[in-house]
């Protein structure tokens, strides 16, 4: 992207601090919900190629849950929680007593008490950005699914698509503990979103 | 890449196999994979197709094995290169499915179908017949084609394995 051209590392830098920020504070919302702590990763911002774009989920085939909410307002994006199935089981399990039996079965009721837990932590997560930023950034309505990492995720590529073979991602991984990732945060803005953040929190585009 | 007798096919890639190679390509959500067989010099070729038109390519140096309209006809010049005989080949399709629906959802979010609508015109303005295909749907979708049979072998965590 042409944008990046000029003073690359500073604006990946400001990049990463809106992952923090926004990553951030769904931790705690998350945190909350389950009454104890969550550890985050340093949010990794970078050029993915398309076709590398699950590996940090285990991989284009790895069955994974995902909550996905497409931003509105003035800088739009993808926006997707994931999870392990056995994350998710066991977040069913600790937020709302839900005893799964299959992993691979989700009966209505736990598929959207996932969406629910999806919605507040992208909720979370968009409103201290546009606290930040002074831009309008709202989501729409959550959709879950149980699929392969790479037909889920290759849905937030599209906007990318038409420019090239790379998406910019700011990832973030909620930590259990030091091993064990309980779940990840991916924000995908659309291309032209980059501009308008920058300039409404005054990095020089050039 | 080339893997034992397995070639990988990428997101918006092509590849091509012969003498019993494997083609396959992973995690087909609203991307198709589409393939094209000749029966009797056992040539196939896989693209993973991501967008329907290049019309809408605002990329400076074009990939042409991402939008149907160009991938199509590029997987048919390396088939005939391979010697494939046009006349006889067939085409199968998988994927293209909606992975997420959403209420007045705007054109973008239809992609699946209208890659697959896309590569299905191209294939009829090439002249080249549909054997099978298993598209649409809202879930994702893992394939392998064998060069040896022409068969297409199509995964997914919901149905299992099935072949067309």
């Amino acid at each position: 992207m042409e944008l990046f051209n000029h003073n690359p590392d500073f604006k990946m830098d400001v990049l990463r601090e809106v992952g923090n920020i926004g990553a951030g504070n769904a931790a705690t919302a998350l945190s909350r919900m389950l009454d104890k702590p969550v550890d985050m990763s340093v949010p990794t911002v970078s050029f993915v190629p398309f076709e590398s774009i699950a590996d940090r989920v285990g991989g284009s085939e790895e069955v994974v849950v995902a909550v996905f909410l497409r931003v509105d307002g003035d800088a739009p994006g993808n926006m997707f929680f994931l999870m392990s199935r056995e994350q998710a089981r066991l977040l069913l399990r600790e937020l709302a007593g839900f005893e799964l039996e299959d992993e691979n079965e989700y009966s209505e009721l736990e598929l959207s008490a996932l969406c629910e837990i999806g919605n507040i932590l992208a909720g979370s997560y968009l409103s201290s950005l546009a606290d930040l930023t002074g831009l309008a950034m709202s989501p729409t309505v959550p959709q879950v699914a149980v699929d392969m990492a790479g037909a889920i995720l290759s849905y937030g590529l599209l906007q990318f698509g038409t420019m090239g073979d790379d998406a910019l991602l700011i990832s973030t991984t909620f930590l259990k503990d030091e091993r064990e990732a309980e779940g990840y945060f991916f924000f995908i803005p659309d291309p032209e979103s980059f501009a308008r953040m920058f300039v409404s929190l005054g990095v020089p585009l050039e | 890449m080339n893997e034992g007798n397995m070639v990988k096919v990428g997101m918006a890639d092509i590849g091509v196999a012969f003498g019993g190679a494997i083609l396959k390509t992973t995690g087909l959500g609203s991307c198709v994979g589409l393939t094209l067989f000749d029966p009797l010099r056992l040539v196939a070729g896989m693209a993973h197709i991501m967008l329907p038109s290049s019309d809408i390519a605002r990329e400076g140096q074009l990939n042409i094995a991402k939008y149907a309209d160009t991938s199509i006809p590029e997987l048919l010049a390396r088939l005939l290169q391979l010697g494939a005989d046009r006349r006889r080949l067939v085409a199968k399709l998988a994927g293209g499915a909606q992975m997420f629906a959403f209420a007045g959802g705007s054109d973008s979010l239809r992609i699946g179908p209208r890659n697959v609508e896309s590569a299905k015109e191209e294939l009829e303005r090439l002249a080249i017949p549909i054997a099978s295909e298993d598209t649409g749907g809202n879930y994702g979708r893992t394939i392998e084609l064998d060069s040896a049979s022409g068969i297409l072998t199509i995964r997914s965590v919901q149905f299992g394995t099935k072949e067309i």
